[in-house]
């Protein structure tokens, strides 16, 4: 296995680029992704080596971007569809929760839906409220959407993959502020499958998941934890729907504690529905109340000190896990 | 609402109005990627001619030249709303220029009409040349649900349309250019009943779905979410 390294955007990049050289059904659409390459650039070189037949920047129009993609995956092809800001998939809700998610049940079974549909989340660039959300609690709702949310190089390349070969809807929610983060991505035709998380470090004291950019958090806060004699495990489940429970609950029955760690809000957030899951499969295991860590419950701020009092911090993780050992 | 017929290009009727827009465009987006010369049809009324989803699809068919015909059924009345209650402008046929597309005004209930109508039009959009907006005028006779006291209109209104029913009208035409008898015309009547009560009758004795298929189909493949 090469040692090679890519950023995140360049192993999406990656991604899409060598499916849709392996099959000619496979397209990419959404606002800026051709010639401009993206507005994060996950999509340079594409354009230059696909074309506008396979490349197609869109005017500003996400349910269209969306519908579109539903009625080309209807017919044959296999879309990927970028959503420039994860908050704009408010734009095109109809056509994901209303359309997309429902259409193979609606039609007994006969339609098949392989639409991969992008987007980036994430808070901590000054972005503001509407352009810094997390928002797969939204689509973890609604029956009929898998979601994939990559932390690594490694992994944003493998689960796109793997999202684009799923005859499904697939929400690939990437994060901003991942985008230039560096890791080894394989030259090579790899997928990670959809529904398996990792262990990304084993421990015996708690269980600690976490999602996306929290995962880099975790990992920092792990190291501190490990030096006050804390053996953290450290989860991350790479898919929220559908999510790795028989490895959640795998460690918790082992552990007897956890933290859950997710960027959105508290309320309603990915954090409870973790929560719950691990009270439904590991009640009588626990030791201790399961703790969220999560964003407050307020719009993302502009201000920046501001901004990163709301979003989880590594302080966050290391009170919560403190908290738990106590 | 969503019966559908992927084998037959029949890509549903949709719950949401304005819903099939996009699927449409979509559908005529992969037409012109695997390069066929299929055109994509779809069918809504004066209801959706307000969603964001019609600006949408006809915009970007428009900018991108896409084979899709909008077949614009306008039966005056959205629930209890009237056309010219919700189309700014007045006319969304004039609309379509903005669109950069023809926009066609066709009397709806005219059989014939519509027709030759249709053929331009569907010449038109296979062509290549682009989409194409054919407003059919017509007329909602029956409430938008059983029950519907229909407050919103006029008695003279719907009796004036009642007149111009398109099946009875085709019938005239037909029986004076000598192509059907008036006893021809009752025989096929009868027949298309008879298709309809037999199909009704095979749906209520079909028994119920098991309790089984609550769960199929939500997913494509093996998935446990």
């Amino acid at each position: 296995m090469s040692e090679r390294q890519l950023t995140y955007r360049e192993a999406v990049a990656e991604a899409m680029a060598e499916e849709m050289r392996r099959d000619k059904t496979i397209f990419l659409m959404g606002e800026d992704v051709g010639i401009h390459g993206g507005a994060f650039g996950a999509s340079k070189g594409l354009y230059d080596e696909f074309g506008p037949e396979r490349v197609w920047s869109t005017p500003i129009s996400e349910s269209i971007i969306v519908g579109a993609g539903l009625g080309a995956a209807l017919t044959g092809m296999r879309p990927i569809v970028e959503i420039m800001y994860a908050d704009f998939t408010a734009m095109a809700m109809d056509s994901i929760v209303n359309q997309a998610a429902k259409v193979k049940y609606m039609y007994g079974g006969r339609a098949t839906v392989p639409l991969t549909i992008r987007a980036p989340e994430g808070a901590g660039r000054g972005n503001a409220a509407q352009h810094s959300q997390s928002l797969e609690t939204w689509f973890n709702f609604i029956p009929g959407l898998l979601i994939v949310m990559p932390a690594t190089p490694y992994d944003a390349k493998g689960l796109l993959k793997s999202a684009i070969r799923s005859d499904n809807t697939v929400l690939v929610l990437e994060n901003k502020l991942l985008y230039g983060d560096k890791g080894i991505v394989p030259d090579e035709d790899y997928v990670v499958p959809i529904g398996q998380g990792i262990i990304r470090k084993p421990g015996r004291d708690v269980t600690l998941v976490a999602t996306s950019r929290m995962c880099n958090l975790a990992a920092s806060a792990i190291e501190k934890l490990s030096a006050e004699g804390i053996d953290v495990e450290f989860i991350d489940p790479r898919t929220i729907k559908p999510l790795d429970m028989e490895m959640i609950a795998a460690s918790v029955k082992k552990t007897h504690r956890a933290v859950v760690v997710n960027e959105g809000h508290r309320t309603g957030g990915f954090t409870s529905e973790l929560a719950a899951r691990i009270m439904d499969d590991c009640f009588e295991y626990l030791d201790a109340p399961i703790l969220r860590v999560a964003a407050e419950d307020v719009p993302i701020p502009y201000n920046r000190m501001l901004e990163f009092e709301v979003i989880p911090a590594e302080k966050d993780i290391l009170q919560a896990v403190r908290e738990l050992m106590r | 609402m969503h019966i559908a017929n992927l084998d037959l290009g029949n890509l549903g009727a949709n719950g949401i109005v304005s819903g099939g827009l996009p699927i449409a465009v979509g559908a005529a987006l992969s037409i012109k990627m695997r390069k066929t010369r299929q055109i994509s049809v779809v069918a809504f009324g004066d209801g959706a001619t307000s969603e964001g989803n019609t600006h949408e699809s006809m915009n970007l068919a428009g900018v991108w030249k896409l084979p899709v015909l909008f077949l614009f059924e306008n039966n005056c009345y959205a629930v209890s709303t009237s056309c010219e209650a919700s189309i700014a402008g007045g006319s969304e046929a004039r609309r379509a220029a903005g669109y950069g597309m023809p926009g066609v005004v066709v009397d709806g209930n005219d059989l014939e009409a519509v027709h030759y109508a249709a053929e331009e039009a569907i010449e038109y959009v296979r062509s290549g040349k682009g989409s194409y907006l054919l407003e059919c005028q017509t007329y909602r006779i029956e409430g938008h649900y059983y029950g519907d006291a229909m407050v919103y209109r006029s008695k003279e209104e719907l009796e004036a349309w009642v007149a111009r029913d398109p099946i009875g009208q085709a019938e005239k035409v037909m029986i004076e250019r000598g192509v059907l008898s008036e006893a021809q015309c009752r025989k096929i009547q009868a027949e298309v009943q008879a298709e309809v009560d037999q199909a009704v009758e095979y749906a209520i004795a079909s028994p119920e779905p098991p309790l089984s298929a609550l769960f199929e189909d939500v997913y494509t493949g093996e998935v446990k979410a």
